[in-house]
């Protein structure tokens, strides 16, 4: 499908009652939202408390223990085609053995079976997405040539190749130093304005994604919540999220950052 | 039969040794084993598995010993226990950090097996070094047909998987996300190379099978990131070894598993050495923290690039800025 035929208007996710059990304890239940399409939404709450165990959901690979859920208006799973997942620690070990553009272009056509030479029209395409997010420059070189905002970005690229309506990116600023985590904000940030992606993050530290964020799905107390930013950026919400005293700041040009207070 | 007392130098007749018929049996036998160890070789080093590559030889000794005393032919009693021991490995090691010691634990005790089976076995001893190092000259006509066809499974399967396989692993997560069978996948790449492994033993036997599976893979790697071309390098680097590996054990009566493997370890040596002394690749100078130079190719390629995001941008107007919900 082409990038134009995206319906912004539809929903990204909708939960009714979703529960979610791993190795026999609770993880989380009563997730009940929906989250609208073409935002940038966090997925935040304190470790172990389910993240990851959403965007499994999310992606179909594993079965909510109760309640529905809808992506993009299908069950979890039959639309991963259209959606680009960028896990933490992208291609770890066999980053010696293959080429920036070869990594892509598996996005691209690493499900179809058979050897076969990359058609004209993919080897546009995976340009395009490097290009998409500034990685034309070392499309040749190897992945463990890559410093971590470039590999970053290589992830990205490879998830763009399948033109998604939604991209879910894992922890993708950490491990990076400043410089680079402001350069991927400003790519999502990007991506989501001229594409029309939708895109979930999951985040350990909010700050970083103040500016661009439009909501958050957050995991309190056992249950899952969807709020706009206004809604999640706020103390109390805050110091109960994150099991500390947190200070939310708006500095006089309007920028908003928290900080855990002692 | 050699012109000196001595048990190797050179010896005059090695052009008729070489085209003798056992010696060609050794020659067809060799090169479909390089061929295989060729093909399988870049995923291992894809995936991480060269340590399993290792063991899997290992886990071979006691089903060769094993067959031996059952009175069965060597390379079936190979065969079950190569491809059985890769599917267990498959299955236990599913994350790394016990894929290492579960791997390494089995290799012991199938070791000791082995020992234990051949030490039962008292005319067995010639197997035994056979399977240890190799011996392509005993390679019979009935192996060769077993071999080509086991050759031909491999390559079509590795053509059919080639791109699921390769998916899978540079990037288990996504490629599971997307629906590949990735588990499925691993226990059948495991499984090829239980058959890889099985053909190359015959050839160099489990304690040199590294030098002929995992090296050249791992050479050719050094001087190329792209995938079809490493895989063409290693087999060609496989093949070489073994033919000049073979004529030259002709020429000097030298054991040819020796032979092969020195050629293996010393093109992966000199490439080593070239690519650390001669040539450097940007990776090092990247870990150094020196900004290299971007590629020739690449200033042409994001040109094109550009050219190709404007008309992307253009054909998707309506997607731009409507976004006020922010």
């Amino acid at each position: 499908m082409s990038l134009s035929e995206i319906d912004s208007t539809a929903t990204a996710l909708t939960f009714d009652d979703v529960s979610v059990v791993r190795g026999g304890s609770l993880i989380w239940s009563e997730g009940t939202f929906e989250v609208p399409a073409g935002g940038i939404v966090a997925i935040i709450g304190s470790n172990g408390s389910g993240k990851t165990s959403l965007l499994n959901v999310v992606l179909g690979l594993i079965a909510p223990a109760s309640g529905h859920v809808r992506v993009l208006g299908k069950p979890p799973g039959e639309v991963n085609q259209i959606i680009g997942y960028v896990p933490q620690n992208y291609a770890a070990s066999a980053g010696d053995a293959i080429r920036v553009c070869d990594a892509v272009m598996l996005g691209l056509n690493g499900t179809r079976w058979a050897f076969g030479r990359p058609t004209r029209e993919e080897r546009r395409r995976v340009a395009e997405a490097l290009d998409a997010v500034d990685a034309g420059a070392f499309a040749d070189r190897r992945l463990s040539e890559l410093s971590g905002g470039q590999r970053q970005r290589v992830a990205i690229a490879e998830a763009l190749a399948a033109r998604p309506r939604m991209l879910i990116l894992d922890e993708p600023l950490a491990a990076l130093d400043l410089r680079n985590q402001r350069e991927i904000v400003q790519l999502l940030d990007r991506l989501n304005k001229q594409l029309g992606v939708t895109i979930l993050v999951v985040a350990h530290d909010l700050n970083p994604l103040l500016s661009v964020l439009t909501s958050a799905i957050y995991l309190l107390d056992g249950h899952a919540h969807f709020d706009t930013l206004d809604g999640v950026v706020e103390e109390k919400l805050l110091s109960h999220l994150y099991g500390t005293p947190i200070q939310v700041v708006r500095t006089p040009q309007g920028e908003l950052y928290m900080r855990s207070r002692s | 039969m050699t012109i000196q007392a001595m048990a190797f130098g050179y010896q005059e007749n090695w052009w008729s040794i070489l085209t003798s018929s056992f010696m060609s049996n050794a020659l067809i036998g060799g090169t479909i084993v390089a061929l295989a160890a060729g093909l399988i070789g870049y995923f291992v080093i894809v995936r991480n598995t060269a340590f399993a590559a290792h063991a899997l030889a290992h886990i071979g000794l006691p089903g060769a010993t094993g067959a031996v005393l059952l009175g069965m032919p060597v390379a079936l009693g190979l065969g079950v226990f190569c491809v059985g021991g890769a599917l267990v490995i498959g299955v236990l090691g599913n994350r790394r950090s016990d894929r290492e010691v579960a791997t390494g634990t089995v290799l012991a005790l199938a070791t000791g097996f082995g020992l234990f089976f051949n030490s039962l076995a008292t005319r067995s001893s010639s197997t035994m070094t056979n399977v240890l190092f190799g011996n392509l000259l005993a390679i019979s006509r009935e192996q060769l047909l077993t071999f080509a066809v086991l050759l031909v499974l491999l390559a079509a399967s590795i053509g059919l998987l080639y791109r699921p396989l390769l998916y899978s692993s540079v990037n288990v997560e996504v490629a599971q996300a997307k629906g590949l069978p990735v588990r499925l996948l691993s226990m059948i790449f495991m499984a090829l190379l239980g058959l890889a492994v099985t053909m190359a033993v015959q050839a160099v036997g489990t304690l040199l099978l590294f030098a002929l599976i995992v090296t050249p893979a791992a050479t050719a790697i050094m001087l190329t990131p792209k995938p079809p071309r490493a895989m063409i390098i290693s087999t060609a680097i496989s093949v070489v070894s073994v033919w000049l590996g073979v004529a030259l054990s002709a020429m000097f009566n030298l054991p040819p598993s020796f032979v092969i493997v020195t050629i293996a370890c010393g093109v992966w040596f000199l490439v080593w050495l070239l690519e650390r002394h001669v040539w450097p690749r940007s990776t090092g100078a990247a870990s150094r923290g020196i900004q290299s130079t971007a590629p020739q190719s690449t200033a042409a390629q994001s040109v094109t690039a550009q050219r190709i995001s404007a008309e992307f941008a253009a054909n998707q107007p309506e997607t731009f800025g409507d976004h006020g919900h922010r």
